[in-house]
């Protein structure tokens, strides 16, 4: 009768997102095996040519975005309430989306003659909602050992593996994500490890492979974990102990700074035989190059403070924190150091770095000027992270605090965006982004309100009103039933 | 057994006697819109509260000069919210064992003698977290094993685990979810097993006598559990079966009709597929209103609205949380009001939603003479909400239970206004 979340506690946080495309404005091109940094000039003949795995370079793609958006029609929504997550809410407004992007926003807006209008009185669109925090097709439903891909619990250090090699793209949660508004997700590794893998960024969308729900450009994520998870599962091999475990990540990147310097010398003088590659610290190295980002697992303020001191030492940035239960009271910390918070609602209690969970959490991390973002790390919770939102900000409210309701909308779009480095592309409602949006019911923070109508890159892709069009994952058919 | 359990009773009873002597004072709650939950909605009702009691309630009651009022005008007056499934007060960190009192031993998978309140802790910090939220009462269920043990209903006072107690035992508790944790591989055996474990509570409740003398057959349980087990048989305490697979939950009916058990199923993932015949059957369900992930193999068919199918079906439902990990039965017993609303969102009617965490879960109980509604000569577990229970805007003013004030600072209260302002680095 339960749900799945956080299996034991080890689903942790930190994930990074990839890099896959810095200098790539799309890599949605179908089947284009695009490397993004130029391949080194091996100066051998055609015959002998080593492939692009041979070295060790920057920014390298072997696993490409095929992602191609599905076909979409020109679409006017009006006469609704619109959270843009880039500005005051605008009332009666209009939202043109177009060729997978939204064109123009606003209290007037001229459709083309073909547009699909649809009238939003009384409805609410917001941004897409994205999730920093996900494992669907890594753990996916049913929750069985075959299908359990989110841990390589085998050894407390393993950067060299990447999350979208576990994704099953059948996993039926998907289609249960998207009928809650959500459109972006990031998969991250378990926390079994202190370092646990890079993570992948998808589009909530069907798709044969993993391949073909990769968001385009996206970067890579490292996947961190703090605290109890590691010291656990290795009590008996070790780190059995939380110095064990700083031990454990100093010297993972200690190897990985030597790992850089090596190739970032022979990528630029190619004199001699190259370095082995090694996957985990090519890994480790592209966040030394500031080319991946660090996504942290870790629950309570003064490991936190720790791990930001960590990261000084060998000259990388976290960019988010995830779960940071305790957030709240290092909120300033974060904010000094540009740090997201990625966060429930109101989970805790369940283990001892869990315990001091309150529901302010979000609101006061907030208030303190931190970035704020909520986070599932949960197959049911994902297609609710509207109301998970909701109990953060009225609990916010309930304190006293002085919180726009457009800001608690952040929290779920724009904020998320940032931590993944695609506040350019997604998270809110500007002309020239991708038109990821909700239509909602009504109020997007009332409990009464639902999904209507979901579109990524423009593309309708749940509409509530039409069952027999929803998204049935393969494992889905003669399974289950409709969500 | 019979006698024993009304001795329970009668000690709990008493408990609560001696402690309303101190709080002997007249309470009018005025003004507010009132949900009875027993009866029609009250605008600009009052309920008068003496003595720990509902006194009266009306929209002409005459207030007592000496009564301590509370105006709630704008404001929302219901019972005490109940959750009908939960570990509260004997699962504090689930992750560090010693703070977990859920689930016994047992022998054999058989746990029936555990008796999980009596490892109630009142001092639980989740326990004041819970009842801020508008939760007064809940059901503390053991788990595990094919027989968990004996679930009490307990109101969320501050006070001795004792004076908590609202009914003991509430519930035998079984579990068809899993043949492996039943101690059996295949959920035939699993099914065998129970059915030869109550032939034997059958057995042993026609033959004492021989029993004593150990002129008996061979039974597969202890006296103790035997003993637990015949409330259950005579049909005077109901067997609470977890279950989930459409097939699983007509075993569940099957073997109550079989040996004459007043059942109730919890979970009931696939319980929409079984609507009528469980509605048929006169057997209620508790059940979430979140849960529509495939997760295992015995729940591939859940879907969203579940709940509300069961109940459009004529099913008596009562609700639990299932919105997440075991939490929903610690951290988060609050959000059984969530439960309740997204209920309502996929097809519940609200009245319906407000009676499945109230008065339904009372009844199956065996509470409701003393609480889950706000009816004249039950205690006075009431809650005034600033609005709709089940909306996030809306915040819980009061909570009385039995009568008394028991909204205060908890320690997650504590650490947010501990943290509200940081102090300089």
């Amino acid at each position: 009768m339960r749900a799945i979340r956080d299996i034991g506690g080890w689903r942790g946080t930190a994930t990074t997102i990839g890099l896959a495309g810095l200098l790539v404005a799309s890599a949605a091109c179908a089947g284009s095996h695009t490397t993004t940094a130029a391949t080194p000039d091996a100066g051998s003949s055609a015959d002998s040519t080593p492939g692009l795995g041979a070295t060790s370079v920057p920014n390298a793609n072997p696993f490409p975005s095929t992602y191609v958006p599905f076909p979409s029609h020109p679409t006017l929504i009006k006469n609704a309430t619109i959270y843009t997550a880039a500005g005051p809410v605008i009332r009666n407004g209009s939202i043109l989306l177009r060729d997978g992007k939204i064109l123009a926003v606003g209290t007037s807006v001229d459709a083309p003659t073909d547009a699909t209008v649809i009238d939003g009185t009384g409805k609410v669109v917001t941004p897409g909602i994205i999730d920093v925090h996900s494992h669907m097709g890594v753990y996916s439903a049913p929750g069985v050992a075959a299908l359990a891909d989110g841990n390589e619990a085998t050894n407390p250090v393993t950067p060299n593996v990447w999350a979208e090699h576990s994704v099953w793209p059948q996993d039926p949660q998907f289609a249960r994500a998207i009928a809650g508004g959500v459109t972006t997700v990031q998969i991250l590794p378990g926390s079994a490890n202190l370092i646990g893998g890079r993570s992948v960024v998808l589009k909530v969308v069907p798709a044969r492979t993993v391949q073909a729900m990769k968001f385009p450009g996206a970067k890579y994520g490292l996947k961190m974990a703090c605290g109890e998870n590691p010291k656990r599962v290795y009590a008996g091999r070790g780190p059995s102990t939380r110095m064990g475990n700083v031990a454990g990540y100093r010297s993972a990147w200690i190897d990985a700074e030597e790992y850089r310097r090596k190739w970032d010398d022979w990528n630029a003088h190619h004199k001699g035989d190259p370095p082995k590659r090694d996957l985990g610290l090519e890994t480790l190295a592209e966040v030394l190059r500031g080319n991946i980002l660090v996504h942290n697992h870790c629950y309570r303020a003064d490991e936190m403070a720790q791990m930001i001191d960590i990261a000084k030492e060998f000259g990388y940035h976290i960019r988010a924190f995830h779960h940071t239960v305790e957030g709240y009271k290092i909120a300033d910390l974060l904010r000094q150091n540009n740090i997201g918070a990625a966060e429930w609602a109101d989970w805790g209690g369940f283990k001892m770095e869990a315990l001091d969970g309150i529901k302010g959490n979000m609101a006061l991390t907030d208030a303190a000027g931190a970035k704020v973002m909520i986070h599932s790390d949960d197959p049911s919770g994902v297609q609710r992270l509207n109301q998970e939102v909701a109990k953060a900000w009225y609990t916010g409210l309930a304190l006293g605090l002085n919180i726009p309701e457009e800001r608690a909308v952040e929290w779920m779009t724009i904020n998320p965006a940032w931590a993944l480095d695609l506040d350019n592309k997604i998270g809110s409602l500007v002309p020239g982004k991708d038109a990821d949006v909700v239509l909602w019911s009504g109020d997007p923070f009332s409990v009464y309100t639902k999904a209507d109508k979901v579109w990524i890159d423009g593309a309708l892709l749940f509409d509530r009103g039409t069952p027999s069009n929803w998204w049935r994952s393969d494992f889905d058919l003669g399974n289950t039933e409709n969500p | 057994m019979r006698r024993h359990l009304v001795a329970l009773l009668s000690a709990a009873v008493a408990f609560g006697c001696n402690a309303q002597i101190v709080r002997a004072q007249t309470i009018a709650i005025t003004g507010g819109m009132v949900y009875p939950v027993s009866g029609a909605p009250i605008t600009n009702g009052t309920v008068l509260i003496r003595n720990g009691k509902i006194a009266e309630v009306g929209a002409t009651v005459v207030i007592p000069a000496d009564a301590q009022r509370i105006d709630a005008t704008g404001k929302v007056v219901t019972p005490g919210l109940i959750n009908a499934y939960t570990a509260l007060g004997v699962d504090e960190v689930s992750g560090v064992s010693e703070t977990r009192d859920v689930q016994a031993r047992g022998t054999d998978a058989i746990a029936a003698a555990f008796r999980v309140w009596d490892g109630l802790n009142s001092n639980s910090a989740l326990i004041g977290a819970t009842r801020n939220e508008g939760i007064t009462s809940v059901l503390v269920a053991p788990v595990g094993g094919l027989v968990s043990g004996q679930a009490a209903l307990v109101d969320l006072l501050t006070g001795r685990s004792t004076e908590m107690l609202r009914r003991t035992p509430a519930a035998m508790v079984v579990q068809l979810t899993s043949p492996n944790e039943a101690g059996t591989d295949a959920r035939g055996e699993m099914i065998a097993k129970l059915r030869a474990l109550l032939d034997d509570a059958v057995y042993y409740h026609q033959h004492r006598t021989e029993y004593d003398k150990r002129g008996a057959r061979v039974l597969t349980a202890s006296r103790a559990d035997l003993e637990a087990l015949t409330p259950v048989i005579t049909g005077a305490l109901p067997l609470a079966i977890l279950a989930d697979r459409a097939d699983d939950l007509d075993a569940a009916l099957a073997i109550a009709r079989d040996y004459h058990l007043k059942l109730i199923l919890f979970g009931a993932a696939e319980g929409w597929m079984r609507a009528s015949a469980i509605s048929a059957a006169n057997v209620p369900v508790v059940v979430g209103a979140m849960n529509n992930i495939p997760n295992t193999f015995s729940m591939l068919h859940a879907r969203q609205d579940n709940a509300a199918l069961l109940r459009k079906a004529g099913v008596r439902v009562a609700m639990m949380g299932n919105a997440g990990d075991s939490d929903e039965e610690q951290f988060n017993v609050r959000n059984v009001k969530y439960e309740a609303g997204n209920a309502v969102s996929y097809g519940m009617p609200h009245d319906d939603a407000l009676r499945a965490v109230t008065l339904t879960p009372a009844e199956l109980f065996g509470a409701a003479g003393q609480v889950g509604s706000l009816q004249v000569g039950k205690d006075a577990n009431v809650v005034i909400w600033s609005g709709d229970p089940f909306e996030f805007s809306t915040r819980v003013e009061h909570v009385l239970i039995r009568g008394r004030e028991e909204l205060r600072a908890s320690r997650q209260d504590m650490l947010e206004q501990r943290y509200r302002t940081l102090p300089p680095q």
